[in-house]
């Protein structure tokens, strides 16, 4: 069965056709890793599939179940979790508020208009801190970590969510080349009960993280299969040459 | 007349994205400042043009000064507005005092026409006519003019028109000019039919609002339309249910942004 | 601890002041409740709300109505009264949810229009602009000093609440809503639920800050539920810093005192708040409170 299955998605702005009948199919476990130009529709896709967009055509399944009309807070209630291409952090916040945030997103104490919010969850969001090796900053406000410490946050707060679904959104843009290898631990230690669903442009990291490649171009999947495949492709340096 | 001083509103709104809440206190200054201008010029179409040009200048230093320096801030914006509304509201009660003050129809229009074996009233007609002229002169400005066009750039990318070398601020100080010219002008040529009276930017505003919402932002069609439909409703309302007119008046405004936010005509979503 | 400390000295005013300033203290307060209430929409929720007056107004109409046209006492009328203004805040929340930003401020706006325009017309009930008269303070509270105990008694337990919530699991979701909704839905916060729910609360406590109204003034007229008076709480919030629990609570104190001295001096109190609220919202975005708590920092650290 798919972790994720999108069959002849469809979205248009306007005139313009952003998703323009994508299928894909994600393995359980799988690692996946969209690429393609800008503009391709890679984060109209993720927005598509975790409910931030509305699909105009097509349909979304998470493992087995129909989640095209879902909104997206159930969805992440199904085990899906994403990161976002710009920081999308709690600013004002310290770190261990943020992850304590994610934390209780899942569960039903989300509701309790009575008690205070922070022992429990503080405690476990150190915990998920701890993983990422950030629990030294818990108590600082996000807005004054350091980028490449902020990419570490959106990556475990998502993580915190425990997902069965995971997609990366550019995890590692504007990193350092020290930054973008400790991340890429940092993912690839993920263990193979999440699936995985990457965006990237830096291809030289991103590849080896990869058991298969869909490259998307306008809004269509131009190819689709395993490294070496999609490498020796033609039309993928087309795509990416022809620009 | 509506319309003149919802085309202001849906200019100033859907250009600027700026909800002008002191467009009904403009209005009302236009006019009282009407009422003044009359004792001097006995012309009722010249008060009208005076009186705008007295509050398209009162608007662009506020726009000058104060808006410009909450670009960006719409509560603030919100906020400002609201204020120097409340600041023209009561310079008004002091200067003109607190009661009603009528502004006479000009002579040669006070016959009623006939029309299709109909009396109509031939001031509201000439009201009709000119609001048509305006709307027809706005349209061919904004849409036909290069001038219109710097400033639909400028609405659509404000950085991308700067760096094509339009003067983007100096436009929507000329914008807002206009916005408050379109309210002052409309409120002296209201006069005839409404007077000028305390509580006039109140009673005025929300219709405004109604209108422009209704009609939808940034489309002055939709304006045009939007002001005939609630100047119908209204008037018919309050015959017919007075206790519940502003129910019936708001109803529709509530309807379009709960439900269709983009209103009859709109470009986007209020 | 020191909201202990604030709750002594309010405590002691009636035996240190007159009653004027009594009065004036119960005055405050209960601007203050209907202030915060209006900060849980705009400080914690980031949803700015100009017809909060709406609830004032419905919850004290509903009071003046039940105890005139029914008869009943207070302990009906109070009960009456609070439910009437929830059920309101919650069908005028479904509506204003709708929209957020920009779009949600016009609605509520048009809301409490709608509500203030009613009270207005329908003369046969609430006798339009002569307001209802003659109702009376529960306990029997007319002399200053003992309503002003009530009144304090009731602002306390209202701020306490309103902290507890804002405090709260559900509390922390909704600055969360405020500042990344977005993320907040990705994390699995049902964002417009959260919404609604602190909506209604905060109708709620305009509506406490309502009976207070009625039960102080014992009487009622249109323009509490008017736009000039959402405005004036708005601004109290702002004066004093949206965001923080002290906030609108200083504010109100600001705006209330400011209204009563300048009255004396000045007829015009209209014009006068319009330009505090351009200076504010112009030189003091941040409030009083927030600016007073940066100096104070700075302060202790070179002391």
């Amino acid at each position: 069965m798919a972790a994720l299955r999108i069959q002849s998605l469809k979205k248009a702005f306007g005139g313009l056709p952003a998703i323009n009948d994508v299928s894909l199919e994600v393995a359980a476990g799988e690692r996946r890793l969209i690429i393609g130009p800008n503009g391709a529709g890679k984060t109209t896709l993720f927005n598509l599939v975790t409910g931030d967009l509305s699909a105009d055509g097509g349909a979304i399944g998470l493992f087995d179940e129909d989640v095209t009309r879902l909104a997206s807070h159930r969805r992440a209630h199904r085990g899906l979790a994403r990161t976002y291409q710009i920081i999308t952090l709690f600013a004002r916040d310290t770190l261990e508020h943020n992850i304590a945030l994610a934390l209780l997103g899942l569960t039903r104490t989300r509701w309790s208009a009575f008690g205070t919010f922070s022992k429990r969850f503080y405690d476990d969001a150190h915990e998920v801190l701890t993983k990422v090796g950030l629990q030294h900053l818990s108590r600082k406000p996000v807005s004054q970590l350091a980028y490449g410490e902020k990419r570490r946050v959106e990556i475990a707060m998502a993580l915190a969510q425990k997902p069965r679904v995971l997609l990366l959104d550019e995890p590692l843009a504007g990193l350092s080349r020290e930054e973008r290898a400790s991340i890429k631990q940092l993912i690839a230690a993920i263990p193979r009960d999440t699936t995985v669903v990457m965006i990237e442009h830096d291809m030289d990291t991103a590849l080896d993280l990869a058991d298969r490649i869909t490259v998307l171009h306008y809004g269509r999947v131009i190819v689709e299969g395993t490294r070496a495949e999609v490498v020796a492709d033609p039309k993928t340096r087309e795509v990416y040459l022809g620009h | 007349m509506l319309f003149l001083l919802a085309a202001g509103f849906s200019l100033i709104f859907g250009l600027m994205r700026i909800a002008n809440l002191t467009h009904g206190a403009l209005y009302m200054l236009g006019a009282y400042l009407g009422v003044s201008i009359l004792k001097v010029v006995p012309n009722l179409w010249i008060a009208a043009l005076l009186g705008g040009v007295a509050v398209a200048l009162l608007g662009g230093v506020f726009e000058r000064f104060i808006l410009r320096r909450l670009q960006g801030n719409v509560l603030g914006q919100v906020l400002v507005t609201l204020g120097v509304s409340f600041i023209i509201a009561d310079l008004c009660l002091v200067v003109w005092g607190g009661d009603p003050v009528p502004i006479p129809t000009p002579s040669w229009l006070q016959q009623p026409v006939r029309l299709w074996g109909l009396a109509f009233p031939a001031y509201r007609l000439a009201v009709v006519v000119l609001a048509v002229l305006v709307g027809i002169a706005l349209y061919v400005f904004v849409e036909k003019t290069r001038l219109g066009a710097m400033i639909r750039a400028g609405v659509d990318d404000m950085e991308m028109a700067r760096a094509c070398g339009i003067p983007v601020s100096r436009l929507f100080t000329i914008v807002f000019c206009l916005g408050a010219a379109l309210a002052g002008a409309g409120g002296i040529i209201g006069g005839p039919i409404m007077s000028a009276y305390p509580g006039l930017d109140a009673d005025m505003l929300p219709l405004a609002l109604i209108v422009v919402i209704l009609g939808g932002v940034g489309s002055l069609f939709g304006a045009f339309v939007g002001s005939f439909v609630v100047g119908f409703v209204y008037t018919f309302g309050v015959a017919l249910l007075p206790d519940l007119a502003y129910v019936i008046l708001f109803l529709p405004m509530i309807l379009v942004i709960a439900f269709r936010p983009k209103g009859l005509f709109g470009k986007f979503a209020a | 601890m020191r909201w202990i400390a604030v709750l002594v000295l309010l405590a002691l005013i009636p035996l240190i002041l007159g009653e004027y300033y009594v009065n004036l203290a119960s005055q405050i307060l209960i601007f203050a409740v209907f202030a915060a209430s209006i900060n849980l929409l705009l400080g914690y929720g980031g949803l700015p709300t100009l017809g909060h007056a709406a609830y004032l107004g419905v919850s004290a109409y509903l009071s003046a109505l039940v105890a005139l046209k029914l008869g009943l006492g207070h302990a009906f009328a109070a009960p009456i009264a609070l439910l009437g203004t929830v059920l309101m805040a919650g069908l005028f929340g479904l509506i204003a949810l709708r929209a957020t930003g920009l779009g949600f401020l016009m609605l509520t706006l048009a809301l409490s229009q709608v509500l203030w325009g009613t009270a207005l017309r329908w003369v046969s009930m609430t006798d339009g602009d002569n307001g209802l008269r003659g109702m009376t303070r529960p306990f029997g509270l007319d002399a200053a000093a003992p309503f002003y105990y009530f009144v304090l008694l009731v602002t306390a337990v209202s701020i306490w609440l309103m902290a507890r919530y804002v405090a709260s699991p559900l509390g922390a979701a909704l600055k969360g809503t405020r500042d990344q909704p977005r993320r907040m839905g990705a994390l699995g916060h049902h964002v417009w639920m959260v919404r609604w729910i602190t909506f209604v609360y905060a109708g709620f406590w305009g509506g406490v800050s309502g009976l207070l109204f009625v039960y102080y003034h014992k009487y009622i007229h249109p323009v509490s539920l008017s736009l000039a008076n959402s405005a004036e709480g708005l601004l109290a919030v702002i004066a004093g810093g949206s965001g923080t629990l002290a906030g609108p609570l200083v504010g109100a104190a600001i705006v209330m005192l400011l209204k009563n001295w300048v009255s004396a001096y000045i007829e015009r109190w209209n014009m006068l708040l319009g330009f505090v609220f351009v200076f504010i919202v112009i030189f003091m975005p941040e409030g009083v409170v927030p600016g007073v708590r940066r100096l104070w920092r700075r302060f202790v650290s070179k002391a």
